[in-house]
């Protein structure tokens, strides 16, 4: 599998990354190497095999729906790029 | 005083021969004086230091401390420190302080230990030589063209050149036990689920476990001490008693069964590597050990299942990076997409980009299935190579990496190279398994060899206690290296 400069852009879109066209060549070249490293998984068989997505099989714990946590806001907010009377400021979204 | 163990230390503030502001103030000197070529430490704050090491002292004199009160100990930069900056490694964060520890941090300060500073490490822990870090490369004290191994590198060389004590660091694919491994020191990545990840920054979050470094592996079973336990806070987090990690560190190892992969012991190794390795195995024979070849035969999938499941899990959780919340934000933008798209271009290193690139192409519409869905599947019959395993041996030793520390830049173009190595510590982690890094000897170029002691689900003081052993009978992890010697 080798990914086409168009395939490489749509990717880096949905990964909200942008790839310049001077470095895009380079860093296709880069992932086909791993992505051949990768393909050595078609050729196993894995019929009748449960997918694994956990490391330990445990169940999800539940807690009482309950406030535990202060309001801390102030705090949080101190790292943000932009923030206005406690609330985090984005481009536009809306016309 | 720099090249004594925990106990030792522990030992020393008791009886009075030193209070905490001495100890911390002497790995800070050390810092001083060996940060500049070894670039071990990211950040350094000498009066949060201190005033932490003021308050050790004072709870000693109530008569409150308990073995790890006032002793300096460096974490890596993933951890979250409230009032310290917290990079890990990244451009993203260079500027970040968290508003809340870590519940590692949490769990040393409650001991009383000091915190030493924040080490460097490889981008988002994603690296196997510490070079992918936005705060540079950290260099091997044995030789410093050379690399400490990744990701954490930082932990390792501080460790190993004396400029802290011990170390927390997180391992993934690898990153406690390989940079151990590289740097002549201790690294214990324990079972997933014993340390808890709340405030240990996500890379990939089936995987990730943070875990202790140190000189020896009595210090380990200390730290462990310190470090596991159950958190409500990390969904993940395994519920059972407490436990005493030093429990077994004077085990008998007659009757022991080694289970020696004969996947670990193959072309592409290493040659001087196995020699330690084989000698170090030897030496569990002389003590009444019994060997038992054993079969891992997924072992050359464990890099592919790798790479298609922590790039996946990355790309997920490093969504979070949006230049919103927190973190760098680009300059230059025109609306919400170009913000996102500039913030994370900008903030994000290569590797780390790559990384979620990759993890974006697996997971995306049509490829699902026939990338992520199958390595999930691979990942099983990994973890059941262990089950198999484990019914015929009670621990797995093997090298813990196919190689001693290579020159800076050696690998830093293809990334593949870069990945393999990885391959022998990437299998326990898919696993969920433990596993240990320790020192048995040098090669020809007087470069550390790592020992690899795997063991079942929660077996950590069984690998510990080993470890000890071994360790009661050889003086390699004592060794200091000679650029930064005392």
């Amino acid at each position: 599998m080798s990914l086409t400069p168009d395939q490489l852009q749509r990717i880096a879109l949905l990964a909200r990354i942008d790839v310049s066209a001077e470095e895009a060549q380079g860093v296709a070249e880069r992932l086909n190497r791993v992505l051949g490293m990768i393909d050595q998984l078609q050729s196993v068989d894995t019929q009748g095999i449960e997918p694994m997505s956990h490391a330990l099989d445990v169940v999800q714990r539940l807690r009482p729906d309950a406030v535990t946590e202060s309001d801390r806001r102030d705090d949080y907010q101190k790292g943000a790029p932009a923030v206005e009377q406690g609330l985090y400021l984005v481009p536009k979204v809306i016309e | 005083m720099l090249n004594s163990t925990l106990s030792e230390l522990s030992a020393a503030l008791a009886a009075k021969k030193v209070s905490s502001v001495e100890l911390t103030r002497l790995f800070l000197d050390r810092i001083k004086g060996l940060n500049g070529r070894l670039n071990a430490f990211i950040t350094v704050d000498e009066e949060h230091s201190v005033a932490q090491a003021r308050v050790a002292d004072q709870r000693r004199f109530r008569d409150q401390a308990g073995p790890l009160t006032g002793i300096p100990i460096a974490h890596k930069d993933i951890f979250c420190t409230r009032g310290l900056r917290t990079t890990c490694g990244s451009r993203m964060l260079a500027g970040y302080t968290s508003p809340y520890d870590a519940h590692v941090i949490e769990r040393f300060a409650a001991a009383g230990a000091v915190q030493l500073g924040k080490t460097n490490m490889d981008e988002f822990a994603m690296g196997s030589s510490n070079e992918t870090s936005h705060f540079g490369p950290v260099r091997n004290p044995w030789d410093t063209t050379r690399v400490p191994g990744g990701s954490s590198g930082g932990s390792a060389t501080a460790v190993a050149a004396r400029m802290a004590p011990a170390a927390t660091g997180t391992d993934t694919g690898g990153s406690i036990r390989q940079p151990a491994a590289l740097t002549g020191i201790c690294g214990l990545k324990p079972t997933y689920g014993l340390v808890s990840r709340y405030g240990m920054i996500a890379f990939a979050s089936s995987l990730d476990q943070g875990g202790p470094l140190a000189k020896s592996a009595a210090d380990l079973a200390l730290l462990m001490n310190a470090m596991a336990g159950f958190d409500a806070r990390d969904s993940t987090s395994v519920e059972r008693p407490a436990e005493d990690y030093a429990r077994e560190l004077n085990m008998n190892l007659t009757g022991l069964r080694i289970g020696l992969p004969k996947e670990f012991f193959a072309e592409g190794v290493d040659p001087e590597v196995l020699a330690r390795v084989r000698e170090a195995i030897r030496w569990f024979e002389s003590q009444g050990a019994k060997t038992v070849e054993i079969t891992l035969p997924n072992t050359g999938l464990a890099l592919p299942v790798y790479y298609v499941i922590a790039p996946a899990e990355a790309s997920s959780n490093l969504s979070r990076f949006d230049g919103v919340r927190y973190g760098h934000r680009a300059k230059d933008y025109t609306d919400l997409n170009s913000m996102y798209r500039r913030t994370r271009a900008e903030g994000f290193g290569a590797e780390v980009k790559r990384r979620i690139l990759i993890g974006t192409y697996v997971l995306s519409h049509g490829y699902y299935d026939a990338y992520y869905l199958k390595a999930q599947k691979v990942r099983r019959l990994i973890a059941r190579d262990f089950a198999d395993a484990y019914a015929r041996c009670d621990l797995i030793l093997g090298p813990t990496s196919p190689s001693t520390a290579f020159p800076l830049g050696a690998k830093s173009d293809d990334p593949v190279q870069m990945y393999l190595n990885d391959i022998f510590t990437i299998p326990a982690p898919l696993a969920g398994l433990p596993g240990l890094s320790i020192p048995c000897g040098f090669d020809s170029k007087g470069l550390p060899v790592g020992l690899q002691i795997m063991g079942n689900y929660f077996a950590e003081a069984k690998m510990l206690g080993a470890a000890h052993r071994y360790q009661q009978a050889t003086d390699w992890h004592l060794r200091v290296p000679r650029e930064t010697a005392l």
